[in-house]
């Protein structure tokens, strides 16, 4: 089977949600002939939103004016889409929607939210409290969200909950210049996307943001590794692209046939041992909580 | 001493300065920019970035000399000038200064440059408004670090796209846009009387303090373990505290709370909001 997959590293206005909605609907219609696009982290708002969080959200259902055209899009092609979700508790999620054939098939809140240095999302967002694989018509997938990939669990959950893609979708600011060509920022997310397709021989995309915010600049850099760890598809830094990448995903027969990684994942023992670790830590064992 | 790299990738820099310049000059509705070209590299960078980000016909760099400003500082302004295609214009302050002065007769030299600095700045904005451009500063990381600026005068502007380049790191992004090597090479000066050096100013050299100060703030180095990393105890703790005490520069002013919501505190918002 193959799955003809569009990343769109695109510009967001900062809080201005029927624009970024143009927007979508604008890349969907050039990405005509894709079965699935991916569009990044707060695609729909923008990313340092601040104390417009609660002024941009939207529900994943035909009723909410935001979601009602994704909808009526994703009869065509499938959908991933960034956005800030409020729940009927009036508690606000960075969010990630899978959307198919005119439905919401799965939605992912954003689980670990970076509240350190520049970042402040924890001020602002509650935190998901899942991680869950989902069935789509190419296949299992899982989505995270930036910080929930610079995590090592989230990812491993993802795989043994049955996922052969992985869809990671940010909204990066570019830091740590050095001498190299990429951002240091860049270098990292590369490195562990290409480590988590190689240890999981799971095909893993990443989308990205461009443009700025502030003195923020978002860096780009879509990129599709296959279930060896090779890169077989990337978009430009900083520029706004569609990069479109035909997947040939009876690649993960042959990968797992030449390494049988996720067959020989001891999975028992991995829930054993972490039973042990976490008891041992509820009793001080290991000096932490 | 341990090897400190500061190289940085002048391409990638170039890029985001370039696209930072024409992102933040254009969302809000305009499409040129102001800035004072003194003849040293901080302006000189920013003087070609902006060109490169915008179009030299929509950049405008203004020469503000006093009576006594080195004939350098108007000849190198005027390489940049010539080498970019800038617009530009040249606005004697001493007109403008010299009154000040005369109506207030006991000030030293230190008080006088920094009525100069904000001269400069006031004529920066008037030329903006007429322009209908954005001001661009030039302050380099270094000096906003080490409060070495005049408030409201030369640390002044809408956007600065040279302030999180260290002095070290601006010269080499400098040479590799083409800013010529008569003004990445001389002695930095801020011009405000004869014969004025940073470097004699601060009591070290920028080749110096750049590497303290990015073990310090970027590599998040404590004082103990920059001076186990080679630097002298007592410039370890006069850097320090000059960062501290100049803080006050890189701060909006302090605005009492009152209310429930107050702007500073509890009203955020980026500049780009909505755009």
């Amino acid at each position: 089977m193959r799955l003809k997959l569009a990343l769109a590293q695109i510009n967001t206005r900062l809080g201005v949600v029927s624009a970024n909605l143009e927007t979508h609907l604008d890349y969907i219609n050039q990405a005509r002939g894709a079965d699935l696009v991916v569009f990044p982290e707060l695609s729909l708002t923008g990313y340092v939103l601040q104390d417009l969080v609660p002024t941009v959200v939207a529900r994943p259902s035909a009723d909410d004016p935001t979601f009602k055209p994704l909808l009526e899009a994703s009869k065509k092609v499938d959908l991933i889409v960034g956005f800030t979700e409020v729940d009927p508790r009036h508690r606000f999620f960075n969010s990630a929607a899978y959307l198919s054939k005119g439905d919401v098939v799965h939605v992912h809140r954003k689980v670990y939210l970076p509240t350190y240095g520049m970042f402040d999302e924890g001020r602002y967002w509650a935190w998901g409290d899942a991680i869950r694989a989902f069935d789509t018509r190419f296949g299992r997938m899982g989505i995270l969200i930036c910080e929930d990939f610079w995590h090592a669990s989230p990812p491993y959950l993802l795989w043994l909950d049955g996922a052969d893609l992985l869809i990671f979708i940010s909204a990066s600011p570019g830091r740590g210049i050095s001498s190299d060509e990429a951002l240091g920022s860049a270098r990292w997310v590369e490195h562990v996307c290409q480590a988590y397709a190689s240890l999981f021989t799971d095909f893993v995309a990443y989308a990205g943001r461009t443009g700025f915010e502030d003195g923020l600049t978002f860096w780009g850099g879509a990129a599709v590794y296959d279930p060896n760890g090779e890169l077989i598809a990337k978009g430009p830094y900083f520029d706004e692209a569609l990069t479109v990448v035909d997947v040939d995903l009876d690649e993960l027969h042959r990968a797992r046939a030449r390494l049988p990684l996720l067959r020989d994942e001891r999975t028992a023992m991995v829930q054993r041992e972490l039973n042990r670790i976490l008891q041992a830590n509820q009793r001080g064992v290991n000096g932490r909580d | 001493m341990a090897e400190i790299n500061l190289n940085i990738n002048a391409t990638v820099a170039r890029r985001i300065l370039t696209g930072f310049i024409r992102s933040e000059v254009t969302r809000v509705g305009l499409q040129r920019a102001v800035l004072g070209v003194s003849g040293g590299v901080d302006s000189a960078l920013c003087c070609f970035l902006a060109a490169e980000a915008l179009g030299p016909e929509n950049v405008l760099a203004l020469r503000l000399p006093y009576k006594n400003s080195s004939p350098d500082s108007l000849t190198h302004a005027q390489l940049v000038i010539d080498a970019t295609g800038v617009q530009t214009k040249t606005i004697d302050i001493t007109p403008m200064v010299d009154p000040f002065f005369e109506a207030i007769p006991d000030m030293d030299r230190i008080r006088q440059g920094n009525v100069m600095a904000r001269a400069r700045m006031i004529t920066w904005y008037d030329q903006s408004a007429a322009f209908k451009g954005l001001v661009l500063g030039t302050s380099n990381k270094s000096e906003i670090l080490l409060g070495y600026t005049t408030l409201y005068g030369d640390s002044a502007s809408a956007l600065n796209p040279n302030g999180d380049l260290y002095k070290t790191q601006l010269r080499q992004l400098a040479r590799a846009v083409g800013v010529p090597s008569v003004i990445v090479d001389k002695v930095p000066s801020a011009d405000l009387w004869v014969g004025q050096t940073s470097e004699g100013e601060l009591g070290f050299t920028y080749e110096e303090v750049d590497k303290l100060l990015y073990l310090l703030v970027d590599r998040r180095y404590t004082a103990e373990e920059c001076i186990g990393a080679g630097f002298k105890r007592d410039f370890v703790a006069g850097v320090i505290e000059r960062v501290r005490r100049y803080h006050f520069k890189r701060t909006l002013p302090l605005v009492a709370k009152l209310s429930n919501r107050t702007v500073g505190y509890d009203f955020l918002y980026l500049r780009d909001w909505g755009t």
